[in-house]
């Protein structure tokens, strides 16, 4: 008896030892996330501002006491005209009027809910009342910006431009990576560190007698110059891809050559599938590369209109939408949305290529 | 081809016949160039020669107005190099791009790694969604966040001014409309795409033997006191790297300045980093000579730069596998 007694008790202590240490948690929980959230909102409020200001008509962003969200100034029709609703304040309580006939100490007003008893007059200065807003999205800002930016254009170039040259990107890449993860190579490793530090390198100390060379080609106004580089390999994408063949079992490759199989057949049917996770991820780095890209076409493409990719192609509307915020807005959340959509679909894939070339150096 | 059929495959043991395998391993090698073929002919042909051109434009006073042939330039000696000192704009135009560097680097540190410790934080609900909506800034592209900051960064309409106004903050600063603050609001820009490092310092964090903090638990260090003198020793490789891509990224940054302030980088040259000068040289102008110089100072500036963080980095990163 006792001992179970003794046990009860035991127990009992520990159960509030536990509910102490569960509080405690609860509490580093609770506010841990608020501290999290908190900083998110700040993060992400850039985004919710060009969504909501994407949304407006700019006359909502100019006018006083207007909300945040997008809404239009509500209405009340009488007569045949349409008035604007203000909250006015009469005996201390606050009355939804619209304004017939505004005039500086006082206004002609009337209750939308009881028009029959005609129009009267407030005291008090109409521009200190708050406007009555009612939630609504106008879609005016992406087409204007959808016409005037000509989108369809920039799209089709962009996802061409990021197709062709994500392919080049990944047969130059598998193959070198492939040279680099197994073949016996004299002088190697100080060509896989002349390949990383090429990292280092800035474009501005290459392009000018690129530019050059392109131009006696008559490559210039073509997308030749951003295309063609990207079939001979580059160091991040190669660095990714020779990580992950070198976890690869050398044993398989071999089991590969006893079989008969040229280098190029085992790279075809035993490497690549291997290596699903990483050809993802060097496929969408190239591709948001390429959406991202500004400082190449500029310089090779300038003056073809036509040809520009989606980034120069809004480029010149960053000043010229300085005044219609919610264009600029629109054409924003235009450029941004298929890589966001993208991002979303494959983030496991994309973030665990970002860890392969960041860590495992 | 049929002698690669014929070939042994090599094992851990030795090989009985010493010619085979260095037949073989021949073969292997002569396969092993011809897949590194793309990596060379693209270094030779689109970076190391055209380095060793820069090299040779910034002699002469070459303008990209006239086709490139002998007799369209002529050899200046240094003179292109004596004009950097003459430049009104060089000096200026580095100095906003080491501003931009010395807020830039660190803040490129501690805010990803700050963010980093949060969304590796056991307490923390749910990390997973916001490590992917702290992820999400940045693969916005360049272009279009450029764009979303001028306008929240707009001094009248833009939600951060309408913030601080309700704060009690009567006279916010009018970020790119003011010369003091337009290179800071490009900071923000920039570290807006947080996503990288933090991806890259979480999977750092992660790596850190737990054993190591309940060991200086039982020494009753406190959460600060492991901070410093575990997880940041731990995870110094990964802060080097990204102090090191830091470094690079801040020396050739110039893009969203000719979006927001154009050619001369408006307000009043506050955006006109080095970078920015040299494509307008290049490409403005066309005066390929002397922007081929600026061109040198850039890599040489990058150069130096990550020269010196390995030079002193190597001492100051940790390695848990030792010598690396």
């Amino acid at each position: 008896m006792s001992t179970a007694v003794q046990a009860q008790t035991a127990t009992a202590a520990k159960t509030r030892v536990l509910d102490k240490r569960a509080l405690r948690n609860l509490s580093s929980t609770v506010i841990l996330t608020g501290i999290g959230l908190l900083v998110l909102v700040i993060f992400l409020l850039p985004l919710v501002y060009t969504l909501a200001t994407a949304f407006k008509q700019d006359a909502q962003l100019t006018a006083q006491n207007a909300p945040l969200y997008p809404a239009q100034p509500s209405t009340f029709n009488y007569e045949g005209k349409d008035y604007p609703l203000y909250e006015v304040p009469i005996d201390g309580t606050i009355k939804r009027l619209a304004l017939i006939k505004p005039f500086r100490e006082d206004s002609d007003m009337l209750d939308p809910e009881h028009p029959e008893n005609g129009v009267f007059n407030v005291k008090g200065r109409w521009r200190t009342w708050t406007p009555v807003y009612t939630f609504s999205l106008t879609l005016e800002n992406f087409t204007t910006a959808w016409e005037q930016v000509n989108f369809p254009r920039l799209f089709r170039n962009s996802l061409l431009l990021g197709i062709i040259s994500t392919v080049g990107t990944l047969i130059a890449c598998i193959l070198v990576a492939y040279g680099f993860a197994r073949f016996p190579i004299p002088g190697k490793n100080i060509l896989f560190i002349i390949l990383i530090s090429t990292i280092v390198l800035p474009p501005q100390a290459t392009i000018i007698p690129l530019y050059i060379l392109f131009s006696k080609l008559g490559w210039t106004g073509t997308w030749l110059p951003l295309l063609v580089p990207a079939f001979f390999a580059n160091a991040y994408d190669v660095f990714l891809l020779r990580q992950y063949f070198m976890s690869i079992p050398k044993e398989l490759d071999e089991a590969a050559m006893l079989d008969g199989a040229s280098p190029l057949r085992t790279l075809i049917s035993v490497i690549i599938p291997q290596s699903i996770p990483a050809i993802t991820a060097v496929t969408l780095f190239h591709f948001f590369f390429v959406w991202n890209d500004y400082f190449s076409p500029l310089v090779y493409l300038l003056g073809k209109e036509e040809l520009y990719p989606i980034s120069v192609g809004i480029g010149a509307f960053v000043t010229t939408f300085t005044n219609y915020p919610g264009r600029a807005a629109a054409t924003a959340a235009l450029t941004l949305l298929l890589p966001a959509v993208i991002f979303f679909l494959a983030q496991r894939q994309f973030m665990q290529g970002v860890v392969v070339t960041g860590v495992e150096k | 081809m049929a002698t690669t059929n014929l070939a042994p495959v090599p094992t851990s043991s030795t090989f009985p016949v010493k010619r085979t395998k260095s037949a073989y391993s021949r073969q292997r090698t002569r396969w092993g160039w011809l897949f590194l073929m793309p990596w060379i002919i693209g270094f030779f042909a689109f970076q190391l020669l055209p380095i060793a051109f820069t090299f040779f434009l910034s002699f002469t006073d070459y303008k990209a107005t006239t086709e490139f042939k002998p007799g369209n330039f002529n050899f200046v000696g240094l003179q292109n190099f004596q004009r950097l000192f003459s430049d009104p704009l060089a000096l200026p135009s580095m100095g906003v791009t080491l501003k931009f560097a010395a807020i830039g680097i660190p803040l490129g540190l501690i805010i990803p790694l700050a963010i980093a410790v949060l969304v590796n934080s056991k307490h923390l609900i749910a990390p997973s969604i916001f490590r992917t909506l702290f992820f999400l800034p940045t693969v916005i592209p360049v272009v279009a966040g450029t764009i979303i900051f001028n306008g929240v960064l707009n001094s009248q309409s833009g939600w951060i001014n309408l913030g601080l106004k309700a704060l009690g903050i009567e006279d916010p600063p009018r970020w790119f409309g003011d010369p003091l603050w337009a290179g800071f609001a490009l900071n923000l820009l920039a570290i807006w795409a947080v996503g990288n490092a933090m991806i890259i310092l979480l999977a750092g964090l992660q790596g850190v033997p737990t054993e190591l903090y309940e060991a200086a638990i039982m020494d009753g260090a406190n959460y600060w006191q492991r901070f410093i003198s575990i997880t940041v020793p731990m995870i110094s490789p990964v802060i080097f790297y990204n102090v090191t891509l830091g470094v690079i990224f801040a020396f050739q940054y110039f893009v969203p300045a000719l979006l927001i302030g154009g050619q001369n980088g408006n307000p009043q040259g506050s955006l006109l980093f080095f970078p920015l000068h040299f494509y307008r040289q290049a490409f403005v102008f066309s005066d390929m000579g002397y922007a081929a110089v600026l061109a040198l100072v850039i890599f040489v500036v990058t150069m130096v730069a990550t020269g010196l963080l390995f030079f002193f980095g190597q001492r100051l990163v940790y390695y848990a596998g030792g010598e690396s």
